[in-house]
């Protein structure tokens, strides 16, 4: 069974086993607009937990995406270097930027789940 | 936002907040040495006849390129720009040459800047360029910065055979971002570690080199190859540097359009592959359509400038040199494309006139064997003091590379020469023959 979690950055991710899929929320997107560009992370390349691991680039700026988890990534969503506007259309879907194998489940308690997330945007006005 | 004068009681508040007593608090941090104490000894007040007198007297201790012959290049070239340009950079629509955050008013600005564009990346030979930096220097610095950030690795290693002054702006300019930067010759073998290699075609002494077999040890190392090039004359009779493989050029614009002009201002050119635009500095301007469908230009790929991403920006260069590469844009539509390697190869022939005058000098020795417009011969003793004796001659004979490279004493007898369309035949003589004098 997959859970999904949510960071105060607005990444998301959905774990499943020992690997999570990791995206923006449907929020950020929103709040960025329209998106133009992606810098995906390179397969193999290891993250920490809140590193800069890609940028979201939209019409209006370019923002700095942070991991929600430590890990190895296994593979980006390369169907966003096409169709980057997938991520406005699919943010918690098809718009998934990595996947990550994960170093320690553990962090994953530190993260809100969706009503939680949900209760966090919110609280944001 | 509202411009209006301060009165004693916004700076009085503004103090307060801040927890200082007076505005001199605010230099305190400045040497008492350093600082003026009353007025400067100067005259307060003439009328214009007299300051045209003064600055006149003032003037005329200068000698000007254009006073006798001159063979002065190192980094700043003296070409023949045409009345015209002078003329057209003036016209009012080109008032404020500066980079146009609207376009509904600034079409004509931006179309400019976007024909300017695409003359850089035609004469480079590169995919895109930027709307210009500063100048030639700063732009290096900025492709060294640029590398660093494209292939996320901190070593960079410039030619020893880069103009020190490109060389040194670099190591001021990048020396709190944390690269590894060292000048070498001859250059090391480009491996993983490397974000670039810097080298500069001519080269600071004048040499002319394919650059191909480099490019390829570069890319086959993940690094970079950023060809810098001094003269933007070469570029009319030498192979593009991205047709050698280059993937950032800089180059010094000041030589087409623009005067010596005391060393500055002058005009940076920067060009680059184009899947690395996102991670090119300073302006761009693009070509789009508007809503009825009609042609039109506007300022794009901004996300990543400063005003927008603040400390995480590309570059903190949010402007361009504007009037000069107006002025360039100008010089070189009236050039067209044969007119400008028309102008290459007059460049070049003067140069190989003035080698074969020179060399026929007694103890004068050839040092560049391929040149374009510029080139080194030995002299059989220190080059300064020659070029100092030469001006008793009337002529501006070169720069002698102890200035240039003041620490090495192989090249004390080292001059570096310069000829462009602007030298005559007559010029060419009276050089040889103050050489001769001179030397014998």
């Amino acid at each position: 069974m997959s859970t999904t979690k949510y960071s105060e950055e607005h990444e998301w991710v959905e774990v499943d086993g020992n690997t999570g899929t990791v995206g923006i929320s449907n929020y950020a997107q929103d709040q960025l607009g329209d998106i133009v560009f992606i810098e995906l992370p390179e397969a193999g390349a290891t993250v920490e937990k809140g590193a800069e691991v890609a940028v979201v680039e939209s019409v209006k700026a370019a923002s700095e995406i942070y991991s929600p988890v430590s890990g190895d990534i296994v593979e980006a969503n390369a169907a966003l270097n096409e169709t980057p506007e997938l991520v406005n259309s699919d943010a918690e879907g098809g718009g998934w930027l990595y996947k990550i194998t994960l170093a320690d489940a553990g962090e994953l308690d530190g993260l809100m789940d969706a009503d939680g997330y949900a209760e966090f945007v919110e609280g944001l006005g | 936002m509202r411009y209006l004068p301060l009165g004693d009681v916004d700076r009085n508040d503004m103090l307060g907040r801040i927890g200082a007593d007076s505005v001199d608090d605010l230099f305190e941090v400045i040497p008492p040495s350093a600082r003026l104490e009353g007025l400067l000894d100067l005259p307060l007040a003439q009328g214009e006849i007299e300051v045209e007198r003064a600055l006149g007297k003032l003037s005329a201790k200068n000698r000007a390129a254009g006073d006798g012959p001159f063979f002065v290049g190192a980094g700043a070239y003296r070409h023949h720009v045409p009345a015209s340009v002078d003329h057209l950079i003036q016209r009012s629509e080109f008032l404020t040459a500066y980079t146009p955050y609207q376009p509904e008013i600034s079409q004509g600005t931006l179309q400019v800047l976007f024909e300017f564009q695409t003359q850089v990346a035609l004469i480079t030979g590169m995919d895109v360029a930027n709307a210009s930096m500063y100048d030639g220097a700063t732009a290096c610095a900025e492709a060294v910065m640029m590398a660093a950030r494209v292939t996320r690795r901190k070593k960079i290693v410039m030619s020893g055979n880069l103009h020190p002054h490109y060389r040194d702006t670099v190591l001021t300019t990048a020396q709190f971002i944390d690269l590894e930067m060292s000048s070498v010759e001859p250059l090391p073998e480009v491996d993983e570690t490397m974000a670039c290699v810097v080298v500069q075609n001519p080269d600071v002494f004048g040499r002319v080199r394919d650059l191909t077999p480099l490019a390829e040890a570069c890319h086959s190392a993940g690094a970079l190859m950023i060809v810098v090039v001094t003269e933007v004359v070469s570029l009319g009779a030498i192979k593009s540097p991205g047709a050698m493989g280059a993937d950032i050029v800089v180059v010094e614009g000041q030589g087409i359009g623009n005067g010596l002009n005391y060393g500055g201002p002058y005009l940076g050119l920067f060009a680059a592959r184009e899947k690395y635009v996102r991670q090119m500095p300073g302006r761009l301007c693009g070509e789009t359509v508007d809503g009825d469908g009609r042609r039109g230009y506007v300022l794009t790929l901004s996300a990543r400038e400063q005003h927008i991403r603040r400390e995480k920006a590309t570059s903190n260069i949010c402007t361009n040199a504007g009037l000069c590469s107006l002025a360039f844009s100008i010089h070189l539509s009236l050039l067209g494309e044969d007119g400008f390697k028309r102008l290459a190869l007059l460049n070049h022939q003067m140069a190989v006139k003035l080698s074969n005058a020179l060399i026929a000098v007694p103890g004068v020795e050839e040092e560049t064997e391929t040149f374009f417009n510029e080139f080194t011969v030995r002299l059989p003793r220190p080059a300064a003091e020659v070029v100092d004796e030469l001006l008793e001659h009337d002529v501006l004979g070169g720069v002698p590379l102890s200035r240039l490279f003041p620490e090495r004493d192989d090249i004390e007898n080292h001059l570096l020469v310069t000829a462009t369309e602007t030298n005559t035949m007559d010029d060419v003589t009276a050089f040889a023959k103050a050489l001769r004098e001179v030397l014998s």
